[in-house]
């Protein structure tokens, strides 16, 4: 039994399993005509956002919609929590509402953890802080497993901010569980301390990081990053870290090229990396529907046990 | 029975413990006898027949001066929502504290007179042990400009610390180290580099990456610890360390004292018994500045206490209100309530595995920081305010947050046995603790 997915750093690798296989039957269900199924019939999905979201956000919504579920979103600036009502009051008002599946992004890291052991509803984490984004790299690993058949053995390179990801932590719990091998790279001041210790690579030149890999993973730069000093521009970011068709030459052949999105065209990927055969991202989006509904319908009946 | 506050008249017993006054050098199974609010005798063959008096049986427990905390805060005037001068010193009269010094980020700051007064009388008239107030370094706190340091001495504050925050500018903590040496009045500093901390919440490491928290380096402590010790070493002026958490730091203390730098330093309880695996969860209890640190860290702080590199064992004891607990790990204040506990994590994680003698832990304890301050506690001297407590470390007890007398209960430790309880507080000659129960 599991009431709540806080992160994939709890989950066993069985219970990541048996989300991706029910993610692929849910996918089958987006190509179909009439996207409606009554899996969540009755059932009423809050989108909790305390930061700006579009794809993650519009993707939970749809992920109810299309099962039949009651959804309703409230964003809320971080700053109003500190001058106004505490989180756990808005939770806690949200689940008296007869919410069944609190959805919640917040930027400070163990919020749906406060919140989990408090409401009755379903806490489902949609990012928090540098912490965890469990179903983005569910997301991840689903887009992976039906281009390339399986996790177990892949080489998987994570390339950017690393630091402030929560996206790049998520990946490492779920894609290490599954047997990948995962490297990070970035620039030195964008790597948090005890990296090694999660189970990965750390390297400090983008070939290094992807040389022979299965997939290249970039991870949005984010320009404020800059401005606190961390790395002098990203003119120079992109010239040490950025992937190119030349740099993307390093990795294998068939080397998927993914990103969480929103991408910035000329940092991460250049726009020919982007828009190329590799790239899956586009797909990713659609995977990332597939996920949520499959976690929604699971957490719905008691968990992610088969 | 008597109670605090009364007059001082009861005369007092305390009969076959084993008294260790390291002041005194004195360690032996012998009676005290407390008259008039002072030690009256230290000896066996007290005369006293026909005297009324309450006679306190204390064969195999320990009898030793009260503790001296030199570092913890009150929050009274102005946050009285998390403790107040009658909680805090009812609490750490239940930890086998007598004497207290408080820092001085109440609202209004400690920074001049009328407010050392306020915290002095209101101690007296409330207070159920000694309450020494330290003043600011900084008018409000504010970095900027010197408090009246004269004054406050002459007000009665014991020491003068900006602590909560650093003296940020280089040289101003010059300037106060130099001023308040002339009134021999001991500055304490809270260690802390405002740009390497940057806004983290918890030690820089790998439980901060794997918790995806920002994370505080050890450097920002370091640098400022070596900042003030070379302030000190240049100008000859005296500095005491506050809460000293790192290896860094404990090494950079023990060379200035090598080198005859005019240095003391103090660590907390949690410093030697947690590290930043208490996060683990977002226990916001595990919050606190410095940060809790490593196994390394741990070690390193328990060589320094065996080897007199760090002078005391002070709580930093920091009520909060459960609100400002039970949030965000980020937006969670920092600090934990430490009266209550002190004495009974010595006792368990020093003294018993033999870190450190119980004698050493009464130097840290008591004597060391009364003489940091410049007070004449932490001894058993004949004529002497009786500040006594007894206790017995080889009873258990398991600590229960619910029962504190601290307004807040913001501890880390709930359930932990400890061992030690002081089962009777002395304080001036009035029984404030007795068997284990508040007066």
């Amino acid at each position: 039994m599991r009431k709540d997915l806080l992160g994939l750093k709890d989950l066993s690798a069985e219970e990541i399993t048996n989300i991706l296989e029910t993610a692929k039957t849910m996918k089958l269900i987006l190509k179909q005509p009439s996207k409606k199924t009554p899996h969540l019939q009755g059932k009423t999905v809050v989108n909790l956002f305390y930061e700006n979201s579009t794809r993650t956000r519009l993707s939970f919504e749809l992920a109810a919609k299309y099962m039949s579920a009651n959804a309703a979103n409230i964003t809320a600036s971080g700053s109003s929590v500190q001058k106004g009502e505490t989180l756990i009051d808005t939770a806690e008002t949200i689940n008296a509402m007869g919410t069944d599946i609190l959805v919640m992004r917040h930027n400070m890291s163990g919020a749906p953890h406060l919140i989990a052991p408090l409401v009755s509803a379903s806490v489902i984490n949609a990012g928090d802080g540098m912490d965890e984004h469990p179903t983005q790299a569910l997301l991840d690993m689903l887009t992976i497993i039906e281009k390339k058949g399986g996790i177990k053995g892949l080489k998987i390179a994570i390339i950017g901010d690393i630091y402030h990801s929560r996206v790049v932590r998520s990946n490492i719990y779920g894609l290490t569980k599954l047997g990948a091998e995962v490297s990070v790279g970035g620039p030195s001041t964008l790597i948090p301390p005890g990296m090694e210790q999660l189970g990965v690579k750390v390297f400090k030149s983008i070939h290094e990081a992807i040389v022979d890999a299965d997939v290249v993973m970039g991870l949005r730069i984010q320009l404020e990053r800059q401005k606190k000093g961390l790395f002098p521009s990203i003119r120079e970011y992109y010239r040490f870290f950025g992937v190119d068709d030349k740099r993307l030459k390093f990795a294998k052949p068939d080397a998927l090229v993914m990103h969480p999105g929103p991408v910035n065209r000329g940092v991460e990927f250049s726009s020919s990396v982007i828009d190329g055969e590799q790239s899956v991202i586009n797909e990713q989006v659609t995977s990332g529907v597939a996920v949520r509904m499959a976690v929604m319908y699971m957490l719905s009946r008691g968990g992610f046990d088969n | 029975m008597i109670t605090n506050r009364k007059g001082n008249t009861m005369k007092i017993l305390i009969k076959g413990g084993r008294v260790i006054d390291p002041a005194n050098n004195i360690d032996k199974v012998t009676d005290i006898f407390i008259d008039k609010g002072v030690i009256s005798e230290v000896g066996e063959d007290i005369d006293l027949e026909g005297i009324d008096m309450e006679v306190i049986e204390a064969g195999g427990k320990i009898v030793t001066p009260g503790l001296v905390d030199m570092h913890c805060h009150l929050r009274d005037p102005g946050q009285e929502y998390k403790e107040d001068i009658e909680t805090g010193t009812k609490s750490a009269a239940m930890g086998g504290i007598t004497s207290v010094a408080c820092m001085p980020n109440t609202k209004p700051v400690i920074d001049c007179e009328p407010i050392v007064s306020y915290i002095k009388n209101k101690a007296k008239e409330v207070g159920y042990v000694n309450v020494y107030p330290i003043g600011s370094i900084s008018k409000g706190l504010l970095g900027k400009e010197l408090s009246e340091i004269g004054e406050l001495k002459f007000a009665g504050a014991v020491a003068i610390s900006d602590d909560g925050r650093p003296v940020v500018e280089s040289g101003l903590m010059r300037r106060a180290m130099e001023y308040a040496d002339m009134f021999d009045m001991t500055v304490i500093s809270h260690c802390e580099d405002l740009g390497l901390a940057d806004g983290g919440c918890m030690n820089e490491g790998f439980m901060s990456t794997y918790l995806g928290l920002k994370g505080i380096t050890r450097a920002s402590e370091e640098v400022m610890v070596s900042r003030d010790i070379l302030i000190a070493e240049a100008t000859g002026t005296a500095i005491h360390i506050a809460h000293v958490s790192t290896r860094g730091s404990v090494e950079l203390v023990r060379q200035a004292k090598k080198r005859g730098v005019r240095v003391t330093c103090e660590t907390c309880p949690h410093y030697f018994t947690l590290t930043e695996k208490a996060c683990d969860g977002f226990n916001t209890n595990a919050k606190m500045n410095p940060p809790l640190r490593t196994d390394d860290d741990v070690e390193a702080i328990k060589e320094g206490l065996k080897d007199g590199t760090i002078d005391c064992i002070v709580t930093d004891h920091a009520p909060h209100h459960i609100d400002e607990k039970n949030c965000e790990f980020a937006l969670a204040y920092n600090g934990i309530v430490g009266f209550e506990t002190s004495l009974g994590l010595g006792l368990k994680y020093l003294v018993e595995p033999g870190v450190l003698t119980i004698n050493e832990l009464i130097e840290k304890m008591s004597v060391n920081p009364a003489r940091i301050l410049g007070l004449n506690k932490g001894n058993l001297s004949v004529n002497n305010a009786a500040d006594v407590i007894i206790f017995d470390p080889s009873k258990d007890w398991t600590v229960d947050i619910s029962k504190f007398e601290s307004k807040s209960k913001n501890s880390p430790y709930d359930g932990y046995v400890l061992c030690g309880k002081p089962e009777y507080v002395i304080v001036n000659g009035d029984i404030v603790v007795n068997q284990g129960v508040l007066l």
